[in-house]
């Protein structure tokens, strides 16, 4: 299949950037998103340009690594990560456009590569539990409802990519905050921090120059793990209640 | 936000079912507002609950319009000012899933601060009489609707007011920490009718004036 791809160039953190059109004649279907960019790159250095610098890692959709936005969507058009993401997603003779994940927090270091160490600080304030180490306790020495230990593993199973603060209209990074906050609060090891771990992800959150939550709902409408939109319910709940503990 | 939004969607809920108090003609209409003023008489003063709901409207307003400013001022930074427009391709402009009602927060919310000005002035101090100035409640609103254009900036600035509902009803429950997946369609479902019923139920007295059914 024929595409055209209009990417977003830019050379380093102050160039300015901007989009540039590559044509391509012989993408096939089955590949996946970043074979296709890998072709293109392959092609860019034979003719000896540069070629276009993507993040990426496990080709698996588990890591977090990769992710663009494609045609104005985190992840294009389908509901998972840019890696799983293939061609037959798109029609012969499409224009494909490529950008990198856009806000303040995030900002670029090269074409499509964006800084997301801001989420590394967000987990360091909080995003941890206190445990003694030494032997492993027996896994049955502290029962979990299965209805928590769920929710706390399908909130776990965000892998910090980015696309919920790139789809926000604020560039809000609240549901990843929030997957972490409702991961680690709905489980017992979770509970001694509950309170401070809260008002610290939060607090550094804003500190990191993400905008703040209006409840639109982009972000889980896009997120390649699903995390509920409802886990920024649990964190304002635990918010609220941190504040009102003074237990912080 | 969403505790302040709290008490002015309780407002409504009062002043709309003031407004329909129309339909019992002149008498219950202007009684109506009258007893307003006495009301919690001996105990309060006259005017005096209508001084306290100023007071607690007037500050739930301006709290309402500061934490909106913040949420704005924030989002403007995060994104170079350019909000869900940031990204070249113009193929995603609307979102994957937003409602029509989150985009209109922002301006709806300036239009709606404009309209209540606007409101106050007309049917409050009657500085602005269209159609003839009254000292009873009943005959302002009458003078007034039967002008089409009060009737048309009246319904422009309920619509505003029913999509800022719309979202704001939504995102109160979830900024309050009750949202639940299994609850989220059933609490977007509630907030579209109540934002429905407040913005018809403020619509049908200019409309029955505007024709001729009431006055």
């Amino acid at each position: 299949m024929r595409i055209t791809l209009r990417v977003w160039r830019q050379k380093s953190r102050d160039d300015e950037g901007r989009m540039v059109t590559y044509e391509l004649d012989d993408v096939n279907e089955n590949m996946s998103f970043l074979e296709m960019l890998d072709v293109l790159n392959e092609k860019l250095t034979l003719q000896g340009e540069d070629p276009i610098a993507f993040d990426h890692d496990c080709r698996e959709g588990i890591c977090g690594a990769c992710g663009v936005v494609i045609n104005g969507v985190a992840h294009g058009p389908e509901v998972t990560t840019t890696c799983q993401l293939h061609m037959r997603s798109f029609k012969d003779g499409d224009v494909i456009e490529v950008e990198p994940w856009r806000a303040k927090a995030f900002p670029v270091i090269k074409d499509l590569v964006v800084d997301r160490s801001a989420f590394d600080r967000i987990i360091q304030a909080g995003g941890y539990i206190s445990a003694p180490t030494g032997t492993a306790p027996d896994a049955h020495s502290v029962p979990v409802p299965k209805a928590d230990a769920d929710r706390a593993f399908d909130a776990a199973t965000c892998i910090g990519c980015g696309a919920c603060v790139a789809a926000c209209p604020n560039a809000s990074a609240m549901l990843f905050t929030a997957a972490k906050i409702t991961h680690l609060g709905m489980l017992p090891q979770g509970q001694p921090e509950r309170a401070s771990r809260v008002v610290k992800m939060v607090n550094q959150h804003d500190e990191e120059g993400f905008g703040g939550c209006t409840n639109i709902g982009e972000c889980a409408a896009v997120c390649p793990k699903g995390i509920p939109l409802d886990t920024i319910s649990q964190l304002n709940n635990d918010l609220l209640s941190a504040l009102a503990s003074g237990k912080l | 936000m969403a505790i302040t939004g709290a008490i002015l969607v309780l407002f409504l809920i009062a002043h709309m079912y003031g407004n329909l108090m129309i339909f019992g003609g002149q008498e219950a209409f202007d009684e109506y507002s009258h007893h307003l003023r006495v009301l919690g008489a001996p105990m309060l003063p006259t005017n005096g609950f209508l001084w306290i709901m100023r007071v607690v409207l007037l500050a739930s307003v301006l709290i309402h319009m500061y934490a909106a400013f913040t949420l704005w001022n924030r989002a403007r930074q995060a994104t170079a000012g350019k909000g869900s427009r940031r990204y070249h391709s113009k193929k995603n402009r609307t979102g994957v899933q937003r409602t029509y009602a989150s985009f209109t927060m922002r301006w709806g919310g300036v239009v709606i601060a404009l309209f209540v000005l606007y409101h106050l002035l007309h049917l409050t101090t009657n500085h602005i009489a269209p159609g003839g100035a009254s000292d009873s409640p009943y005959e302002r609103v009458v003078n007034g609707f039967q002008i089409w254009w009060v009737v048309l900036t009246y319904f422009i600035s309920m619509l505003a007011v029913g999509f800022h509902l719309r979202h704001g009803l939504w995102s109160a429950v979830q900024t309050l920490g009750k949202n639940k997946a299994r609850r989220q369609r059933a609490i977007n479902a509630v907030a579209t009718a109540v934002a429905v019923a407040i913005t018809v139920g403020f619509l049908i007295p200019p409309f029955s004036v505007l024709f001729g059914l009431v006055g």
